[in-house]
């Protein structure tokens, strides 16, 4: 049987990180790093967020949506650095650094929202 | 005939015509709009990564406490952590722009036998990015 290359499971995963990151960041940033911090709108109450953050869908929705959008920038950025620094001698070395950050960085949200929380 | 055999066998050389490629300048993007819009779209990811990373902070912020959360707070009001943050809410928001722009390429939905056409699927996803955002505002602050 021909071996399988993994690349339209990833490109999936691209795409699904795109369509997270884009309806979730925006607005999550504009509230939380932007509008809050500047004092637009008044910090939301702490026990409020923390029930928020403990509801088991908002615990999926924000790992599903973090995990995806992670991958979905390594993926990117892994030809940005292939075509804009020409960089394809490193190819498996970048493929590693990009894939491996963002499942680092799913492994902690996991953490974060399931555990710790 | 036996000039070109002459020159095949007493003269070995590295050049391979069919085999060369001009180099291309690492700065190709900037030589047009569109290239460059393109690269600031690819760039668009590390933006991406940040705000998650950012998002992971905050919320370990408020697992650990009231206060910590308000310290969270201070820190995300210091001036160069604003600025990143502002830097990065366009970036997204090009991202998302961008996306959902795509998003008529991406699908071709069919219904009954007709393609639905492109400003429908476009607007869709544009809805829908509403929808979504203010679900989100209401369950953070106004809920």
């Amino acid at each position: 049987m021909a071996r399988r290359s993994p690349e339209p499971l990833v490109w999936l995963a691209f795409s699904a990180g795109g369509v997270a990151s884009a309806l979730l960041l925006p607005i999550l940033l504009l509230l939380l790093a932007v509008a809050v911090p500047l004092g637009w709108v008044s910090p939301p109450d702490h026990d409020h967020l923390l029930a928020v953050v403990r509801h088991p869908i908002t615990r999926l929705a924000l790992f599903a949506g973090f995990a995806l959008a992670l991958v979905h920038a390594g993926h990117r950025l892994r030809y940005t650095l292939y075509d804009g620094l020409q960089i394809k001698h490193l190819k498996a070395q970048i493929a590693m650094l990009c894939y491996g950050t963002a499942a680092a960085g799913s492994v902690v949200a996991a953490y974060l929202l399931f555990i710790a929380v | 005939m036996s000039e070109r055999s002459e020159r095949t066998t007493s003269r070995y050389t590295e050049f391979y015509p069919e085999l060369y490629r001009s180099p291309i300048s690492i700065f190709w993007w900037l030589e047009r709009r569109s290239y460059l819009l393109f690269v600031l779209r690819e760039l668009s990811s590390l933006f991406v990564a940040w705000s998650v990373v950012y998002l992971l902070l905050f919320i370990n912020a408020v697992r650990q406490g009231d206060a910590q959360y308000r310290e969270f707070l201070d820190w995300a009001a210091s001036p160069w952590l604003l600025v990143l943050n502002l830097v990065s809410l366009v970036f997204v928001t090009f991202h998302a722009v961008t996306w959902f722009n795509l998003t008529p390429q991406a699908m071709a939905v069919r219904l009954r036998g007709r393609r639905v056409p492109r400003s429908w699927i476009a607007g869709s996803a544009y809805l829908g990015w509403i929808v979504v955002s203010a679900f989100v505002a209401w369950l953070l602050v106004g809920a």
